[in-house]
């Protein structure tokens, strides 16, 4: 059984070796997602954004018909890998896309590279792959981890809040955002405070936050834990006293549906938002609202992008996405002339994308919808802090 | 520390142990007395306070909403034991574990279909949704105060039901000696469904009290389920009084830790190592109180077979 998997998949590597230079006729996307459990929304929300780009491109991207084959890791890496290596042995797929969380994102990364499958992030770009570990099949569609973090430090700097309190779980991704945030930010750090992975009370947090009485927190708590959070800060009647900056992916639409009213005034950093003025943008908006009845978040306009820019390179590269040369400097390249939902599309040497970054105002619109409202620019053409330690050019 | 601040910790981990106990005594009572692992519990409590959050939006009052969701949730318990559950108390726990965890996976789904994947909402009611200024100059979120209020109110029913009354004296019988009861004449079929109907209320009564501080989300059940677990560990086996007991105890070691050990360590050890450990030791807390108390008195503190 062993052998012949690892026959099977020698054959394979093989053929692809042997028939790299051939133009694929048709397109076959793996896009490994966590698409069940508490932390679903998220993938959902990219999902759908991803889906809606390939309707709108009437089912083909880059001019060839195309497949997506769904898989869920169900936020768990082991599973992920798994995932990964059916994709690739079983289905066959041509390049990969999807995954939202870290950890799984770099369980699966090995996978995807030793098969030398191009992967296109709507999401998660940890620093381990986007600095040294930098690699020609890594492409990330959203942002470099660190992106929103650094551009809430400038925020926070720029606004002249003294002093800052910060809080993060206690887990990788929490301390990169805190990292992230300091190296942005000028004033004094009063506290950095890391909270369990799925708490649910924040009382004896909150307690000591007043006690402290900061200009502001920076509170990175994805998912859920947002929800907890900014419920009951507001609730103890902090809101009126410390001013609260999150990144966007804490307090965007998914996280303003289910808290409301609560949330008004609050800052958050993002690299879009739903009203930045372009033509692609106000496309994408429409399209998605009309198609699902609801606002996206930012993670729908990540997989919407992530969609648009694999179009762009399969097109350029006349459909060769297994030969890595041609299919690397489409993607490096031809993007460039793509218009998005951010604007014009540059890239990093590292694969991620050079964008500015903005601070938006959760607040109503003219219909009274409650919506993240772009109010400045805090960070222009911002290239990924671990960019120069990518040896690729 | 201040004492200000001190007490204020000390009424927060009260307010998060009366939280717990709300989940904690329906799921002590249906594991104490049918002997029945449910983890589908946590669905419960999940499907209350979707139901409650749905009331609250048509009927525009939290307060309205909140007897209907009870309602309902239990009607759903009851439906759940007579259909599945039933078939499962002669079986072994491990088949029971099975069953009900493959219902916390329908029940996601479920809810999923009906609701869709996103959270969604549920606020406190209008004028509960500040601070109040408690003596000693404090500022006490008054939601919290309410949670504590109605935590308080369940502990002392729960206690008068099942002490003073005739259903809790065969509730009591049936946890102590099943067999005798049934020997006794206790109608132990329609006992059962009638507990798991008030267990699954119960869940009702906590999702619909926390979903104002916390996420109304698919999967919120099974965060709590596991906290609601060592507290009836730590309280013994399908004791209401051990449950609040273990809920309490819970709610302050996990509070305290969280605001007291991070300090302290950051007398003993550097700033670099104490923010490290800090975290990480007052997560674990809870476990080994739970280990502790397992060792010293594995019954629990208060079991209620004799």
């Amino acid at each position: 059984m062993r052998i012949r998997t690892v026959a099977a998949t020698a054959a394979i590597a093989a053929a692809a070796a042997a028939f790299s230079a051939q133009a694929a006729n048709e397109l076959k996307i793996g896009f490994l997602s966590t698409l069940s459990g508490p932390a679903a929304s998220i993938g959902i929300e990219i999902r759908d954004g991803f889906n809606l780009a390939l309707k709108l491109a009437g089912g083909k991207l880059g001019g060839l018909p195309t497949e997506v084959v769904f898989a869920d890791d169900q936020l768990n890496p082991e599973v992920g890998k798994q995932l990964t290596e059916r994709l690739i042995r079983r289905d066959r797929v041509n390049l990969m896309t999807g995954v939202v969380f870290s950890n799984v994102m770099i369980a699966v990364w090995p996978t995807i590279e030793q098969a030398k499958l191009f992967y296109v992030a709507p999401n998660s770009t940890p620093t381990s792959i986007s600095g040294k570990g930098c690699s020609p099949y890594f492409f990330s569609a959203s942002w470099p981890n660190e992106g929103h973090h650094e551009a809430a430090g400038h925020f926070a700097t720029s606004k002249g809040y003294k002093n800052a309190y910060l809080m993060a779980p206690n887990y990788p991704a929490g301390k990169d955002a805190l990292t992230g945030f300091k190296r942005g930010y000028k004033g004094k750090i009063v506290a950095e405070v890391y909270t369990k992975l799925n708490q649910l009370d924040y009382a004896a947090e909150l307690a000591q936050l007043r006690a402290a009485n900061p200009d502001t927190l920076y509170a990175f708590l994805p998912g859920g834990m947002g929800i907890n959070f900014i419920k009951q800060f507001v609730a103890a009647g902090l809101s009126k006293d410390i001013q609260l900056v999150v990144p966007g992916f804490v307090s965007d639409q998914d996280v303003v549906r289910a808290v409301g009213e609560p949330m008004l005034g609050l800052f958050d950093t993002s690299h879009w938002a739903y009203d930045l003025d372009n033509e692609a943008n106000k496309v994408f908006v429409a399209a998605f609202e009309k198609e699902h009845k609801r606002i996206p978040s930012l993670f729908a306009e990540q997989g919407y992008t992530a969609a648009l820019v694999i179009d762009a390179a399969v097109r350029a590269a006349k459909g060769k996405v297994e030969d890595v040369k041609a299919f690397r400097s489409a993607l490096m390249n031809a993007p460039a002339r793509l218009k998005t939902p951010r604007g014009e599309w540059k890239v990093a040497n590292n694969g991620t994308p050079i964008q500015d970054y903005y601070v938006r105002v959760v607040a109503k619109d003219a219909q009274g919808r409650i919506v993240n409202k772009k109010i400045g620019t805090v960070l222009n053409d911002h290239v990924d802090f671990w960019a120069k330690e990518c040896a690729m050019k | 520390m201040s004492w200000i601040l001190f007490l204020e910790q000390l009424l927060n981990g009260l307010q998060f142990g009366l939280m717990l106990f709300l989940l904690a005594a329906g799921l002590t009572l249906v594991f104490g007395i049918m002997d029945m692992i449910n983890l589908a519990h946590g669905s419960l409590y999940m499907i209350g306070a979707y139901l409650m959050a749905s009331f609250a939006q048509a009927t525009g009052s939290f307060w309205a909403a909140l007897p209907l969701a009870l309602a309902a949730t239990a009607l759903v318990g009851a439906a759940l034991e007579v259909s599945v559950l039933r078939r499962l108390y002669e079986r072994d726990h491990l088949a029971q574990v099975l069953a009900t965890f493959a219902i916390i996976l329908i029940a996601n789904e479920l809810v999923r279909l009906i609701w869709g994947s996103q959270p969604i909402m549920l606020n406190a009611p209008a004028g509960l949704t500040g601070p109040v200024e408690l003596p000693g100059g404090v500022q006490y979120a008054s939601y919290r105060l309410v949670i504590i209020g109605v935590g308080s109110a369940v502990a002392l029913l729960l206690y008068v039901l099942v002490t003073r009354t005739r259903v809790g004296m065969l509730v009591r019988a049936g946890a102590s000696n099943r067999e005798m009861a049934v020997a006794m004449g206790v109608d132990i079929r329609r006992l059962f469904t009638g507990v798991f109907a008030l267990g699954a209320a119960l869940c009702a009564l906590a999702g619909a009290m926390l979903g104002p501080i916390l996420a109304v989300q698919v999967g919120m059940g099974e965060n709590i389920l596991i906290l609601a677990f060592v507290v009836i560990v730590i309280g013994g086996i399908g004791s209401i009084r051990g449950a609040l007991v273990g809920a309490l105890l819970v709610g302050l070691v996990d509070t305290m830790g969280r605001s007291l050990l991070p300090i302290a360590f950051a007398l003993i050890f550097r700033p670099q190592v104490a923010s490290n450990l800090g975290p990480s030791v007052s997560s674990i807390l809870i476990y080994v109180l739970m280990a502790a108390v397992l060792f010293l008195r594995p019954q629990g503190l208060f079991p209620a077979r004799g």
